[in-house]
Order: C-alpha cells, then sequence, then structure tokens
C-alpha cells in the first residue's frame, strides 16, 4: 500500500507519538517524509 | 526515621484574569485576524464568583477532593458549589482587581502604567489582602493619567490594560528593537512572577515561617525571562524570592516543560538531602499564552471561557520531621535518552520502574497522579481527557504484566487514578495538584502511598523529537503513628 | 489540529501531489482523530487554521486501524503497539476512517 507514497506521521503525545508512528511505517517498507508529534496542552 | 526529604508545606493559587484572556497567545493571534472575536470572549467570560464556584477550582484550592468532584454531574460548570469560598484549604484565590495590585507592585522597572483612579482602587483592595506586604503598597505610586496611558498605546506599542472591559493603563515594552523586550512578553514574565510570588507567601503563612527562613528557591514555571542576548536567561526564582523579602535566600529555575515540577521537586529533594539547603522552596507561577488555549471549542458549546485562571503552586522542602510525606529518592522514575518515544516504553520507565525499585507493584500503589489537566476544558476542542487517557495506559501496562485482568480495567482507573481538575496552566497541572490532597489523606492515615508522573513534550521547542518525563513515589512518613488511621 | 501542521501538511501536498501523500495518525481520543481526519480531508472544521475552507482530500490512516496490522512486522507491533490494542478502539476508528477516505477518493 505504501508504493510511490509519501508518508506523514503525525502522532499525539498521550497517544501513539510521532518517532513510533515513524519506527513502525519505515519498518512496514513506508517512506516517511514528515514526523510530527501534537501535544494538546 | 527515614533519611528522606519531606514536603513539609504546600500552597496553591488561582488568580481569576478574565480582561487578560486577550492575551493568552491563541486569543492575542486570532484576535489580530478576527476583530470581532473579542465581542464573543466578552460574552463568554465568567465573574469571579462563577470562577470561585466552579468544581474543579474548589477541589483545585482543596475545599473538595477529587473524590467529590468525580461524584458531582458534569457539565461541572452548570453545577457550582454553594457557598463556594475563596479561601481553601491549601490556597487562594485572587480576584483581578486585587491582582493588579499585586502586578505593579512585581513591577520594579515602570512597566505597569495604571490610571490615579484605579490606582487607589487596587490600593484599597490591596490593604486588605492577606497575601500583601507594606511594600507592595508603596511601589503602587500615584498612577499615570490616562492621556499618558493613551499616548503610551498608541505611539509605543504599550498594551493596553482592562479591568471589567474598561481601560485602567498600559502595559510598555522596554527596548524598541528586542524581541525578548516586548510589552507582550514582558506582561507574560510578570504575570509569572507576580502570582509565583503570592503563591509563595502563601506557603510561607502555611508552614509558619517568616520569609527569613527558606534559603533556597528553584521556579519550575514556563516562561523566558532574558534580554536579545540572552533569552531564557531565567532566575525567575530568585525574582520571586526579592517579591517575597527573602532576604537570607537565593534560586534557580528548572525547566523541564510541563513535566517541570517533578523535576524541580526532585531536584530540590536531592539538595535538601545531600545536606546543601534545609528550607527549600519550589515554585511555579500562572502562565498567560495558556489563557484562552482552548476558546474555540468553548464558544463553539456556547460554554464560559474555563481557561480565565492563571495557577500557582509552592511546596516547601526540609530534612524529615517525623511527620510530612516523604519524598521517596530511591525510586525516581525517568525517561532516559535511550528509551525511545514508544508509549509503553514511556510507561514502563515513569510507572513501573519507579514502583519496582521500591518493592511495589503497579497494581499495589494506593494512588496515582498524573497530569490533571480539566477535561472539561479540554474535551470541547477534541483534545481528549488526559488523565483518563494515561490513566488507560497505565491499567493496560498493569494487564499486560498479568497484574490485573483485563475486566478490571475500569476498577483500576477508579481506585487509583482521579479526574482532572487543574487549569490547563501548562506546568501547573503536572501531577502536583494532588500532592495537597496526599498529604491531608496521608496525615488522616487513610493513604500510604502515591505515584506522581508527568510528561513533557521536548517536541513544541524544535530541539528533539524526544518524549520526557519524571516520576517519584510519595510516601506516608513512617514516623506517624498509625493509632490514628481510620 | 494546530495551525503549525496544518501548514507543513498543506506544503506537503503541494510539493508531492495530495493523491501520493498518506497520513497516519496516532492520537488516543477518537473524536480527536475524527477532527484532524476532517481537517485533512474536508477541511478546518474549527474554521481557525490555514486547512480552513481547503479541501486537501487526503488519504488518513490511524496506525491502530486492524487492517494495517498484517502491513507491520508482528514482534515490532506487539512491542510498539500491543498497549493500544487494549485502550484504543481501533476497529471503530476504522470504521469512521474508510468513511472519510471514500470521500477523499470521490
Amino acid at each position: 500500500m505504501f508504493e510511490g507514497k509519501y508518508v506523514v506521521a503525525l502522532g499525539e503525545r498521550d497517544g501513539v507519538p510521532g518517532p513510533a508512528i515513524e519506527e513502525i511505517l519505515t519498518a512496514a517498507g513506508a517512506n516517511v517524509i514528515s514526523t510530527v508529534t501534537e501535544c494538546f496542552v | 526515621m527515614s533519611t528522606n526529604p519531606v514536603v513539609k508545606a504546600f500552597a496553591y493559587l488561582l488568580v481569576h484574569t478574565p480582561d487578560f484572556v486577550r492575551y493568552g497567545s491563541k486569543p492575542h493571534r486570532e484576535t489580530g485576524i478576527d476583530p470581532d472575536l473579542h465581542r464573543q470572549i466578552a460574552s463568554h467570560l465568567r465573574s469571579f464568583e462563577e470562577a470561585v464556584a466552579y468544581p474543579p477550582n474548589q477541589v483545585f484550592l482543596g475545599n473538595l477532593h477529587p473524590e467529590d468532584l468525580a461524584a458531582i454531574p458534569e457539565p461541572w460548570w452548570k453545577h457550582p458549589v454553594k457557598q463556594a469560598k475563596a479561601n481553601g484549604a491549601y490556597g487562594d484565590f485572587v480576584d483581578q482587581e486585587a491582582f493588579y495590585g499585586f502586578l505593579k507592585a512585581a513591577d520594579l522597572f515602570d512597566l505597569v502604567y495604571l490610571t490615579p483612579k484605579f490606582t487607589q482602587i487596587v490600593s484599597n483592595r490591596l490593604k486588605q489582602h492577606h497575601l500583601s506586604i507594606p511594600q507592595d503598597l508603596e511601589k503602587l505610586g500615584t498612577g499615570k493619567e490616562l492621556d499618558k496611558i493613551e499616548h503610551a498605546i498608541e505611539e509605543q506599542a504599550s498594551l493596553p490594560l482592562y479591568h471589567m472591559g474598561e481601560l485602567v493603563g498600559s502595559f510598555q515594552r522596554h527596548h524598541e528593537e528586542d524581541a525578548s523586550l516586548q510589552a507582550h512578553v514582558l506582561m507574560e514574565n510578570l504575570m509569572t512572577k507576580a502570582s509565583g510570588a503570592i503563591a509563595v507567601r502563601s506557603l510561607l503563612r502555611r508552614a509558619g515561617y517568616t520569609p527569613d527562613d527558606a534559603d533556597y528557591l528553584i521556579s519550575c514555571s514556563e516562561e523566558a525571562v532574558g534580554d536579545r542576548y540572552n533569552r531564557g536567561g531565567g532566575n525567575m526564582a530568585k525574582a520571586v524570592g526579592e517579591m517575597c523579602q527573602m532576604r537570607f535566600a537565593t534560586g534557580s529555575d528548572t525547566k523541564a516543560f510541563c513535566a517541570g515540577p517533578i523535576y524541580a521537586l526532585v531536584h530540590g529533594a536531592s539538595l535538601v538531602k545531600a545536606g546543601v539547603f534545609e528550607n527549600l522552596v519550589v515554585l511555579g507561577g500562572g502562565c498567560l499564552s495558556k489563557l484562552g488555549m482552548k476558546l474555540s471549542g468553548h464558544l463553539k458549546h456556547d460554554m464560559p471561557i474555563l481557561e480565565d485562571v492563571l495557577g500557582g503552586i509552592a511546596f516547601l522542602i526540609t530534612p524529615d520531621d517525623g511527620q510530612s510525606p516523604v519524598i521517596r529518592l530511591d525510586s525516581v522514575g525517568k525517561h532516559n535518552i535511550g528509551d525511545g518515544s514508544n508509549q509503553q516504553d514511556i510507561m514502563k520507565s515513569l510507572v513501573v520502574n519507579p514502583l519496582e525499585r521500591v518493592g511495589l507493584a503497579l497494581s499495589k500503589v494506593d494512588k496515582i497522579s498524573t497530569e490533571l489537566h480539566n477535561p472539561e476544558i479540554t474535551v470541547p476542542q477534541g483534545s481528549g481527557n488526559v488523565p483518563l487517557n494515561n490513566y488507560k495506559l497505565m491499567a493496560a501496562l498493569a494487564v499486560m504484566r498479568g497484574e490485573i485482568s483485563r475486566d478490571d480495567i475500569s476498577r483500576f482507573i477508579e481506585e487509583r487514578g482521579m479526574p482532572g481538575f487543574s487549569p490547563t496552566q501548562g506546568h501547573i497541572p503536572a501531577a502536583v495538584p494532588y500532592l495537597g490532597h496526599a498529604a491531608e489523606a496521608m496525615e488522616q492515615g487513610k493513604l500510604n502511598t502515591a505515584l506522581f508522573v508527568a510528561k513533557g513534550s521536548l517536541f513544541l521547542g524544535r530541539m528533539s523529537q524526544l518524549s520526557d518525563g519524571m516520576s517519584f513515589l510519595l510516601e506516608r512518613n513512617p514516623g506517624l503513628s498509625y493509632e490514628k488511621k481510620a | 489540529m494546530d495551525a503549525e501542521n496544518q501548514t507543513t501538511i498543506m506544503r506537503i501536498a503541494d510539493e508531492y501531489g495530495a493523491e501520493n501523500v498518506l497520513v497516519f495518525l496516532g492520537a488516543g481520543d477518537v473524536e480527536g482523530v475524527e477532527i484532524s481526519a476532517e481537517t485533512l480531508v474536508v477541511g478546518d472544521p474549527s474554521f481557525a487554521g490555514p486547512l480552513a475552507g481547503v479541501q486537501l482530500g487526503l488519504q488518513v490512516y490511524h496506525i491502530l486501524e486492524p487492517s494495517l496490522k498484517q502491513y507491520i512486522p508482528g514482534d515490532l507491533y506487539e512491542e510498539k503497539l500491543g498497549i493500544f490494542e487494549l485502550v484504543i478502539d481501533g476497529q471503530q476508528i476504522e470504521q469512521s476512517l474508510s468513511k472519510l477516505r471514500e470521500q477523499a477518493n470521490n
């Protein structure tokens, strides 16, 4: 599903943080081009 | 007697600042785009009495307990506490008029102009305030004429100051070209200083201390004091100590985003344990930039703007007195650089490891306090229930470790957790709003252990993608007799 | 979603083409996930950020959607995401986001 796609990891501090999403998706073969973590407070 | 330091006293502070909501980061930016927003903000502000009677604020001040809040139907803003008091068992609620007096008293560089008429009103109000001192009144002066104030606003980029919607003064910048000394930045810093100082004065009173009795202060507030050559240079702590006339103390700041208070308490307790200082104050002043942060959610749901208060916290750490709750320094949990940003690892570092170190299972600690952001503030904006989400993760971890079953998750949260009751003032909600409640319950023999956990968002400063956090276990003083146990 | 992140994603969609960009969310709150996804598909519902009135039509997923599990090595999934299976209802999120993805495709 990741072929030819550019992936943005938009994580959340109290959920799954950005770097964790990036690590998982990279292992799944995705090309992660931007990683951000949101903090709502 | 244990050799660990204790939290000998604590004080909490709320300051009602409805006319400063416009200067919170979010409202300030958005009213710049849409000036009509000022009208909407004005029609959704609360009176001081309404803010005092708001149930989560009463819990913050110690007049109600977190378990009382859990029993009050939501929305809490529709269920005011009857005969609510501004003076709390653990702290004080300061109204805006009095706060203008404290703000002017904190101002040593003529940053705050107030009209002569308003100066008189503020002076009368401050004279009666139990946390003011004679030196505050001397600093009020006689005020600045309205035409001078209007000129400063029109010609010198000063920011207008309002009370009940009426122009009463202005806030000056201190350098034309220095972004760090613009009026908005200095306002943020001075409000932290003034609120931090009120909290510390309250702490000293509650501890039965004079200002001469403390020897060190650590501020964990979220602001950046400094000029263009040293932005964030800091030492808010010493400025606060000066405003509290603490002649024999000095201080410094410990910053770690929202986790700051836990770091500051651990540093402070360590300095006391090492014998470097004996009467150490950890303080956090209020955070102007967070006012009205979730305002669009509140306006959308036609509810009052609940982020209309500054918070303040202060704790006194001393060597063991045989009574006060103990900070178990052998329990300190930390998020290591190599731990990564995986939630499971973060929770293990901050919750499981510290407890294991002192021989406690996750399912055996009496209470866990996490960041206690009031969900009624965050949920309408789609920002979730922060404490509940964290408690769920802790419960899930207990399931994965085989300590509880999947069916016990709700009970785990109910027994060990609590609803959020803190204003969303950045570092203020960092687990420590529960410390006063824990200390009281420990003194009464109703509680033996409580874990304090807070996380920080380093990535917000764009220097690191890392998560962060720290934790420690608070324990009933072993020196207390168990006869009192209820 | 804050304004900076909206700007970042808008720039990426512009640079790489919206049809080539996949966004993966990690928020723990279902309502929060829906608001973020809506922002990236049909525009900022609060009308406050740069995506107000901008229909990017991006494909938005949540990292915990059950059908994604097949793409991720099992041990890594267990290690990094195992805890969330007890906390977040991935099924519910998948249902809600797949509707939005269909909408984005149309």
